[in-house]
């Protein structure tokens, strides 16, 4: 039962719309449904990168964690965004933290499965490379944005 | 062209460098304005300013301006206190397409002081709410302390028909809100860019990359208005100062159609 509604929310999601039924049923056995509370942490910066998330509701900011300063959120991933692509690259270690702000639900695809997967099945890897490399595609424009300071004093 | 002499009714902190001041005429003057003009505001013995209403254009008796300290004429500006009094020349420029909107979605966007030449737009809409269709203000600012008009943004969120959507380019832990830049919202927008007006103030590349997220999500470069800024003195259009290309932006401005500027945009160093 819990595999179905899996599936459902899989192919609902905004990052896997438009993929075919056959891969989501592959996705769907390396899944599973979370819940975090406010303020818990999903990891650390220098944790293993074992894992994605689909967000269905909530907000999860990422923080950077300055010496001598207070952490600062660098970016807020909420509903229809995912979560984490660390676990995607070598040397499987998420860079920043990520802690849920609100009450969030999300579907967390465990990565090293999901790797196995991609490594017996190209054609999965590459619809995950595909989709993966458009949020990073955006989330580096948004950095450079960002870096230039728009509103600061000139 | 001479300046009339105007008196600080009330002075307000917005954020640590941003003040909102509310002045009223001497010597029988009126208020009154369009959305999106400006007026030349002179500190005596300090300099005169190009700074954007940022009242209810409904209030007659009084002109409402947040301005944001950066420089010594600026910093002499939220200075005043009340009672003292400045030179005010103005209002000046074409505003924003109220007008034209009407029967429409009206989407505001806006980064940072941007805010201000817009909350006379958000007020007009709010105040003929039956002729206007969805009201959407999505807004960026460098952190949550930079967020101007807070106690407003919730006041227009609780409104039906009102959606406000607000992000920080960086937030401190105990921020809640969204941090990412400001075109990372349009995906909570629910747009219908058919029936939508965009009005865009902020940094100039800031609304150079709205504009083109805007209009990649089928938005009409006819319908999508920015307000320019550039070094503006006389107002009306003799001077020069404020040239862009064939334009001047005291006079044909600040308000253009996106249709009309976007060359202008791309090109280097203008």
């Amino acid at each position: 039962m819990e595999i179905q509604s899996l599936e459902k929310v899989i192919a609902e999601h905004e990052f896997f719309s438009d993929l075919e039924s056959y891969y989501t049923a592959l996705l769907v056995s390396c899944a599973s449904n979370v819940r975090f509370e406010a303020g818990k942490y999903l990891w650390r910066e220098g944790e293993e990168a074992n894992a994605f998330y689909l967000i269905r509701e909530g907000r999860i900011a990422v923080e950077i964690n300055p010496p001598q300063r207070k952490p600062i959120i660098v970016d807020t991933v909420g509903e229809g965004d995912v979560l984490g692509w660390s676990w995607l690259l070598p040397p499987y270690v998420w860079k920043f933290s990520a802690r849920a702000v609100d009450g969030t639900r999300a579907v967390a695809l465990d990565g090293k499965c999901l790797r196995n997967k991609c490594e017996q099945n190209h054609d999965l890897g590459y619809e995950m490379l595909k989709r993966f490399s458009q949020i990073m595609n955006r989330r580096l424009d948004a950095t450079r944005i960002q870096l230039l300071d728009l509103y600061a004093t000139r | 062209m001479m300046p009339g002499p105007w008196q600080v009714r009330r002075v307000s902190k917005e954020t640590p460098d941003t003040f909102t001041l509310v002045l009223e005429p001497l010597n029988g003057g009126r208020g009154g304005f369009r959305p999106g003009q400006f007026s030349m505001l002179w500190v005596f013995g300090v300099g005169e300013l190009p700074i954007s209403i940022s009242g209810d254009p409904a209030e007659e008796k009084s002109l409402t301006y947040t301005v944001r300290s950066v420089g010594p004429a600026t910093q002499a500006l939220i200075s005043r206190s009340v009672g003292q009094e400045l030179g005010v020349r103005g209002p000046f420029g074409a505003g924003w397409p109220v007008d034209q909107a009407r029967g429409r979605d009206v989407l505001v966007v806006a980064g940072g002081i941007g805010l201000a030449p817009l909350r006379p737009v958000i007020y007009h809409v709010l105040d003929h709410r039956k002729d206007y269709g969805r009201l959407v203000i999505a807004y960026g600012a460098r952190s949550p302390r930079d967020l101007l008009y807070r106690k407003e943004l919730a006041q227009w969120a609780r409104q039906k028909d009102v959606q406000v959507l607000t992000t920080v380019d960086y937030g401190g832990v105990s921020w809640r809100g969204r941090v990412g830049v400001v075109t990372s919202l349009f995906r909570f927008m629910r747009l219908q860019p058919a029936r939508t007006t965009a009005m865009v103030c902020g940094p100039e590349i800031m609304m150079r990359l709205v504009a083109r997220e805007l209009t990649t999500r089928g938005l009409a470069a006819g319908d999508l208005y920015l307000s320019m800024e550039r070094n503006m003195k006389c107002g009306v259009g003799f001077c020069g100062h404020c040239q862009w290309g064939p334009h001047f932006i005291c006079k044909d401005g600040p308000v253009f159609p996106y249709s009309r500027i976007a060359p202008l945009l791309d090109r280097y160093e203008l």
